[in-house]
This record gives C-alpha cells, structure tokens and sequence, in this order.
C-alpha cells in the first residue's frame, strides 16, 4: 500500500449542538487525487478546512506530511501551510492586486528571492495555467474561469506537496469546468503533487480521481476507484451518483419533518 | 432561565465585543515589529503603510480642512456678541485657540476619519471575509492581522495625528478669516492672542488624544469588518455599526481624557 500523505484520523466537528463531522476516518496517498463527494451540508468542506488547518477538530486528529494539525502550534502551522496549496471555491483572489502580485504574494512573503526571480516564477506559474497574458490584469477583469485559474497558479507558487480544491468547477460553463479538470489532472502529473478534490458535480469528479469517498451526514458511506463507484449496488451511492431523482436521499428529505412542520408537533 | 430574558446577557456582549477589540490591538502592537521590521516583512509592509497612509490620510485632508474651517468661522460667530458685550472681542482668538486645539480640533477630524476611513476599512475587511480573501492568507500561511490590519491600523493612527494637525490650523484660519472680515480684529492681532494664550500641552494633548482616536477607528474597524458573517448584508451591518460604535467609544473616550487631564492638571 503506498504511503499515506494524509490520515484523518476519527475526526468529530460541531458547530454548537449539531455534530458536522463524527468520526471521520480518511487516508489520502502520496501522488494521488482524491474525490470527496457529498450533498450540500454533507460536511465535506468542513473537512477540507480542518485538512488546510483552518479548523480544528473536536475530537480525532489528522496527520498531514507527518505531523498532527491538531496539536501544531501557530509557527508549526504556518510552515505546514507553505507545503500545501488551496483553490478555494470563488478563486479568493486579492482583489486590490493584479494577477502576477497574487501569485507573487507567496513567493514575496516566504522567501528570500530577488524581484527578478520572483517575476520569472510568476511567469512560469502563469503559463502553466494559461494566464501569461493576463498577468497585469486586476481580478475584476477576468471571467469565473480565469479567476480559478489564477488562483491556482497561486496555490502552485511555492510548489506544495498537497493542492486542496473546493469545489473547482461550481458556477463553469462545461468547456471551462472541462479545462480546469485537465489543469488538475496536468498539475497531478507534471508536479507529482497529491490533490484532494471536495465536489458535487459528477462528470468532473469521474474525470480527475483516482479514488473517490461519499461523504453524507458527517460519515463516510463509501469509498471506491470511479469505476467501482457507477457500478456500486447501494441505493445511496447510486442515487448520488447516477443524479436519480428516487432514492434514500430523496426519500430523507420527504420524512416526517414536512409534516411537522405543516402541523406542529402534537403530543 | 432563558436566554433572551437573561439580564447578564448583553454586559456579557459588550465585555467580550471589548475584550475581543482589546485582543485585537494587542495581537496588533505585538505584531507591529514584524510586519515593519523583519527581513520578508520589510519587502510589503512598507509599501502597504504607505498605501494605506494616502487613502486614510492624504485623500481626507481637504474636507478635513473644510469642516474644521467651518466650525472656527462658526465657533468666532457665536462668541462675538457675547464676548462684545464684555469688550473682550479679542479673546474670540482665545477662545478658539483652547477650543480647537484641545478638543475639536482632534474629536472632528476623528469624526470626518470614521466616516471616510473607519466606513471604508470596515466594508473592504468584510467583503475579504465574504469572498474567502482572509481564508485564503491563512492558508498560505500569511497573517492577517500583519498583512492587513497593522498597516491599517499604524497608517490611521499616524494619520489621525497628522489630519488634527491640519484641522487645528484650518479652524484657527476659520476664526482668524471671520476676525479679520466681520469682528475687526486685525489678523496680526489675532495671531499673537493664538500664540499668547496657546501652550505646547494645549497642543500635545490634543494630538495624543488624536493618536488613540486612529487606533480607535481602524481597531473597531478592522474587528467589526472582521467579524462579518452573511454575506453582502453582514458586510453593510459591519459599516453601520462601525460609524455608529466609532463615533460613541470617540465621545466616550475624549471625556475620559479630558477628565483625566483636568484633573491632573493638564
């Protein structure tokens, strides 16, 4: 079995009463892409959050690149956050800096090389996500596309060993969020980098994973390559899956709920 | 009991809304050294100063110079007659002086800097927050507070100070233009009364006062900026309240200093 990169490690989350995560046990190899599945309030962003450190958990820990985010103190956390990179769902760009100074803040803030070097870097960043031509642009001037691409080429700036995407092809066109998926296929293979994905949209998510795991009401359900995922026999994965409109998840939602709250509670 | 109907509820809100802002300015004094000083820190740090020193500072000094020309125009107007009836209509220069050296001077500059700066840095903290910006420093490993809100912080402070600078001399022009044009007093005269009756305290507690009033709107503004949750409608609560709690802890401290003074012998 390869190495692990990430382990979580029967992580719990809650946000006041309401338990987000309980459990979670989860292992991410080296060099691989891995597809985390799930329904709005499934709790996969939460988990891709308390994977980048910007959340702890309740209870578990997970270890990323050897050390456990859970007990690192702030310094520990900040070197361990130079090895990773994220796109974040609407590409986070800093609004008030061109393209090239949003891929060049990493470099600018965390290391020691000269303007010069940094301004080649960036070029070479740019280009591998096809925005060379647009580094002066501010982010104001670019489509939803251009934005992610942007901001992934800042997430490569420092050439992590982890790349999170958040939802990498929510709100694209299909041609775009076709070309965003080749970028995190190209950037797993030219780079070597190991990517956790947190989608919901099925053709992205069967184009770029090795592995995918379904995530739902804060438990793994499932886990599986693209292949064993189509053909799974559980209702659930299937419905989740195949986008059917009959299922247990359905079926979830059409529960006693609905007619507790037509009717009130009666005793 | 139930929440809502707990009378320690909102002692508890305003001691951890206080507690949170002191947090705040103290993560931000610590980091100060850092974000100025350090080796990386030096590379944006100064530029961010400098960007933030023109649009707080620079770009408010004409309405700043306006509104505290008025007010000394103003200020002479109404102590004329009075002062008159005594034959002291010299003094008017005086008056103003103490007047606008000492408290309007810095108070209405710190008024004019929340609604053109605190307003500002509250919506553009908040709007970072709801597209995803501060989460995006955290991980890559940037520090807020260092990147964001120490040159935010250290810019309006420095110029809140220098703002009240140019707001003492345009409301001392106010009195002196209404002098010299309605009341007879020769602006000579009036100069000399200014420098008679000003001395170096009148002036440094007026700017030490300005000084706490910068960190004061940028701190509030930073933290309530900071806090937004709930997209665009968070963001436009964030700057009410920014404007709205600025312009109170500015009163509320002003008296203390002023207390604080008069009883110290200041």
């Amino acid at each position: 079995m390869p190495d692990a990169a990430i382990q979580v490690l029967d992580v719990v989350k809650k946000y006041g009463t309401r338990t987000v995560l309980d459990q979670v046990r989860l292992d991410v190899f080296k060099g691989e892409t891995l597809v985390i599945l799930g329904g709005s309030g499934s709790g996969k962003s939460t988990l891709l959050r308390l994977m980048i450190g910007n959340v702890r958990p309740d209870g578990g820990d997970i270890v990323s690149l050897g050390k456990s985010i859970a007990g690192m103190t702030a310094p520990e956390l900040a070197v361990y956050r130079k090895n990773i990179g994220v796109l974040f769902q609407s590409g986070a760009l800093f609004n008030s800096m061109s393209v090239a100074d949003n891929v060049g803040l990493p470099l600018r803030e965390h290391t020691d090389l000269p303007e010069e070097t940094i301004d080649i870097m960036v070029k070479i960043k740019l280009e591998l996500v096809g925005l060379r031509e647009h580094a002066e642009k501010m982010p104001s001037e670019l489509s939803g596309g251009m934005k992610k691409r942007a901001g992934l080429a800042r997430a490569i700036a420092l050439d992590p060993q982890i790349l999170f995407y958040d939802e990498p092809s929510a709100g694209l066109d299909p041609v775009t969020s076709a070309e965003i998926d080749q970028l995190i296929i190209d950037l797993n293979q030219k780079l070597g980098v190991t990517s956790v994905v947190v989608t919901h949209e099925m053709d992205s998510a069967f184009r770029i994973a090795h592995r995918m795991v379904l995530l739902d009401r804060g438990k793994f359900i499932v886990s599986g390559t693209p292949d064993e995922m189509k053909h799974s026999e559980d209702p659930l994965v299937r419905q989740f899956v195949h986008g059917l409109t009959e299922g247990p998840l359905t079926a979830r939602r059409r529960g006693h709920e609905y007619v507790d709250d037509l009717l009130g509670e009666i005793d | 009991m139930t929440p809502a109907l707990n009378p320690l509820r909102p002692i508890r809100s305003i001691l951890e809304f206080i507690g949170g802002l002191t947090l705040l300015l103290l993560d931000t004094f610590v980091t100060l050294p850092s974000a100025l000083f350090s080796k990386r820190g030096r590379r944006l740090g100064w530029q961010n100063l400098w960007a933030q020193m023109d649009r707080v500072g620079v770009q408010s000094v004409p309405i700043v110079g306006l509104v505290l020309f008025c007010i000394g125009a103003i200020l002479a107007l109404q102590m004329a007659p009075i002062l008159r009836e005594y034959g002291k209509i010299d003094s008017v220069a005086d008056v103003i002086s103490v007047a606008i050296f000492r408290e309007l001077g810095p108070l209405v500059s710190a008024i004019v800097l929340t609604g053109f700066a605190g307003a500002s840095i509250a919506a553009e903290m908040g709007t970072m927050v709801v597209s995803e910006e501060i989460e995006a420093l955290e991980a890559h490993a940037i520090n807020p507070i260092r990147f964001l809100v120490v040159p935010r912080v250290l810019a309006t402070t420095i110029m809140t100070v220098c703002i009240a600078i140019v707001g003492d001399t345009a409301g001392i022009v106010g009195g002196l233009s209404v002098g010299q044009f309605f009341l007879g007093i020769g602006h000579q005269q009036y100069v000399t009364h200014t420098f008679d009756i000003l001395k170096l305290k009148d002036f440094v507690t007026g700017l030490v006062k300005a000084g706490v009033f910068g960190a004061l709107i940028s701190g509030l503004a930073c933290f309530l900026g900071l806090s937004v949750t709930g997209g665009a409608q968070g963001v436009g609560s964030a700057t009410t309240r920014t404007v709205v709690y600025t312009i109170v802890a500015l009163i509320t401290v002003d008296l203390i200093f002023t207390a604080t003074f008069y009883f110290l012998g200041f």
